[in-house]
């Protein structure tokens, strides 16, 4: 069994990757991130890790040197975040279109302008449809986990997807969190040798990477689509596998006190500990209020999630991203979506707050949630409300 | 070269690994350079391509015309995939993962792949010094997206997007000199090449890819389609590019330059030039600048050449 320990989250997700056994490591230095990429080369250079770590010169040459690792045959890792997921960008489409089960963390950062590297998320919401399978961590030690997982869903056979796991930048990245980090032994028993199906081997030569004339685009699309979505199952069996080696018991969903709430806070990433605290505040006060956090942003538990809010009569949904001129934060639009077939749906209230580094406090949910119930009763003509900024 | 099927049926392997029936255009100098680049590598090499016109040529789902390993992404990352797939081969090779059998990576892709836009992924590649060969198949613009110019159009050519016209020659800017800037690199190999030069050219590739380390070859492929010329002058074209000076053929061999062939008497440029539709509106005033351009710029070679 592992051990506790005080260490900085970006430290123990470095660690994670190197439990995991990495082989090629592509990273491109960016605030939040670095801490993740300097302590695996720190690892690499002191001999703990054996890996090839290539500096490269961009994000887009970090990615893309992945995808080459990846298709040679190598379990490939790395991290980036704000800006540096931005220009990665088009190359994630390609992670996952082809198949090749790259594994990274994202700092989550604010995008520029104005020039801010604090914690968001906008860099996740831009992302959202490269077709990667999606873990949001909501701290240091589902940060940990989820890296190791990641590596067991992504490089599984029926699966094989690039995977990422969403971390807070700065909130998670840079404090000093007590975290179970597991035993070698313990993850090697866990993670399965990489053995990708159809590497690039001169003893049997493969074309990867044809393109695909309109006779065929879509065909290969719907295959994505269903393979992402087929995905499902096979994430939770290994976050069952990992409960029962590991003792921790992930899913698509954390609840917190909203077993019959009639009103749900809504959050993903590290800002459900602060709100599950408002949580305990406002039912110490009496108030009828529980949390859920979603912890898969894709593919999205439907079923789970809608039987998640099935009672509620009410939904504050919290986003820390805009979509401008929008239906509101992306998180909450999605929310919207798939209730909206519902017989019985609760009323969903969209928040945007947290933008750039700005804290959201317990006062904040507060605010938020006694917002919400205002708006519930009397009615808005706003889609959303960006809380906590000056007028 | 009279001889050149009589010669050529000893002298190059016979077998064929970027396979025929591709979909290139007709007289197509890439294919050519492709062809007989494929023919000096190993057997034993993977294949990182650009997008370009290889690649589109080359590899429409179901359809494949590469008989060896071979990966395509984006554009202007092919020397990035190709340092991940060399940093693969190293750290599985020395963990066991997969034996070791010695396999090369190939990085390929066209001038505006190399010279422009894929520039940065190649320069990280170069100055990381991961063993592997890039071969830029220079065919002077964007011919796959309906030509193009690039930082590697000659000076005066007319393109799709330095069409001339009453205020315009044509492309105003002389071509990038990417050998050069591989070479700055310190890499210990930079070669050009033209696939009119055949026996050269394998030569080159068979070198560059054994040599270790991180190896640039720049290879000048007449494009009859972009360029307006008739397909069955292809290879006289790369000739006279390289007999008038415009495309001097050379090596860099751990920063030392030689020439592959001596010009002692360069031809005119015009000879070149008149071949060509994307030329055709240049005056005499034009062409003499080229002319003396060429001249300088030759010089300069056969000077560090020395």
């Amino acid at each position: 069994m592992g051990e506790r320990i005080g260490i900085e989250v970006s430290q123990a997700i470095a660690e994670a990757a190197m439990l995991s056994n990495v082989d090629v490591i592509a990273a491109y230095p960016i605030t939040p991130q670095t801490h993740i990429v300097e302590h695996l080369a720190e690892l690499v250079a002191s001999g703990e890790l054996d890996a090839e770590y290539i500096p490269v010169e961009s994000e887009h040459s970090a990615m893309s040197a992945c995808l080459g690792a990846v298709a040679t045959g190598a379990r490939t890792f790395t991290a980036t975040a704000g800006q540096g997921l931005e220009l990665m960008h088009e190359v994630l489409y390609v992670a996952s279109s082809m198949r090749l089960p790259v594994i990274m963390s994202v700092a989550n950062r604010a995008l520029s302008g104005p020039l801010n590297v604090w914690g968001d998320q906008s860099d996740l919401m831009s992302v959202r449809d490269t077709g990667w399978i999606q873990i949001v961590a909501a701290n240091g030690q589902e940060a940990v986990d989820n890296v190791i997982c990641a590596f067991a869903i992504g490089e599984d056979r029926r699966v094989l997807l690039p995977v990422m796991v969403h971390v807070d930048g700065f909130y998670l990245t840079h404090v000093i969190e007590p975290v179970i980090m597991p035993d070698r032994e313990e993850v090697d028993r866990f993670i399965p040798p990489y053995d990708y199906p159809l590497p690039l081997d001169t003893e049997k030569p493969v074309t990867m990477g044809a393109f695909a004339p309109p006779v065929l685009y879509p065909e290969a699309k719907k295959a994505q689509d269903v393979n992402l979505r087929g995905s499902m199952p096979v994430i939770l069996e290994h976050w069952d596998r990992f409960g029962k080696a590991f003792g921790r018991q992930y899913g698509p969903l954390e609840h917190y006190r909203s077993e019959g709430a009639k009103t749900l806070l809504l959050t993903m990433g590290s800002i459900g500990d602060t709100a599950s605290a408002a949580v305990d505040k406002m039912r110490d006060e009496g108030k009828d209020v529980g949390l859920v956090q979603l912890r898969l942003w894709r593919p999205f538990p439907f079923a789970e999630f809608r039987n998640a809010v099935r009672d509620a009569d009410l939904l504050v949904v919290v986003d820390r991203a805009i979509s401008f001129g929008g239906p509101g934060g992306p998180f909450c639009s999605e929310v919207r979506a798939a209730l909206y077939d519902e017989e019985k749906r609760p009323k969903v209230t969209g928040f945007i707050a947290g933008l750039g580094g700005r804290d959201i406090t317990v006062a904040g949910f507060e605010d938020m949630v006694a917002r919400g119930i205002e708006i519930a009763e009397t009615g808005t003509d706003q889609e959303y409300e960006i809380y906590g900024v000056r007028e | 070269m009279q001889n050149y099927s009589v010669y050529a049926s000893r002298l190059i392997p016979k077998r064929e690994p970027f396979a025929p029936g591709h979909r290139a255009c007709i007289g197509c100098g890439e294919a050519l350079a492709v062809r007989l680049a494929c023919k000096a590598l190993p057997q034993n090499v993977i294949i990182a391509n650009a997008t370009g016109c290889m690649e589109v040529v080359s590899s429409q789902f179901p359809m494949t015309a590469w008989r060896m390993p071979w990966i395509h992404t984006l554009f202007e990352n092919t020397a990035a995939v190709a340092s991940g797939v060399e940093s693969a081969l190293k750290v599985m090779a020395r963990k066991g993962v997969r034996p070791d059998t010695g396999t090369k990576v190939v990085a390929m892709a066209g001038d505006g792949g190399t010279s422009d836009i894929g520039i940065q992924a190649l320069s990280g590649a170069l100055e990381r010094g991961h063993d592997f060969l890039y071969i830029c198949f220079d065919n002077e613009a964007y011919m796959n997206t309906g030509i193009q110019r690039s930082s590697a159009t000659p000076f005066g050519a007319s393109t799709t997007t330095s069409p001339a016209g009453k205020m315009s020659i044509g492309q105003k800017t002389w071509k990038k000199n990417v050998p050069a800037i591989a070479a700055a690199h310190d890499i210990p190999y930079v070669a050009t090449a033209s696939h009119s030069y055949p026996f050269d050219l394998m030569a080159k590739v068979a070198k560059g890819v054994a040599m270790p380390g991180p190896a640039y070859i720049h290879i000048h492929s007449v494009c009859p389609t972009g360029w307006r010329s008739a397909p069955d002058l292809s290879v006289r074209l790369g000739r006279l590019a390289v007999q008038t000076g415009v495309f001097p053929l050379y090596e860099i061999e751990n920063g030392r330059y030689k020439l592959s062939m001596e010009l002692p008497e360069m031809k005119p440029v015009q000879d070149y030039l008149k071949l060509q539709g994307r030329f055709r509106h240049l005056t005499e005033d034009t062409i003499r600048e080229i002319q003396q351009r060429v001249v300088e710029e030759y010089e300069k070679i056969k000077e560090k050449a020395q």
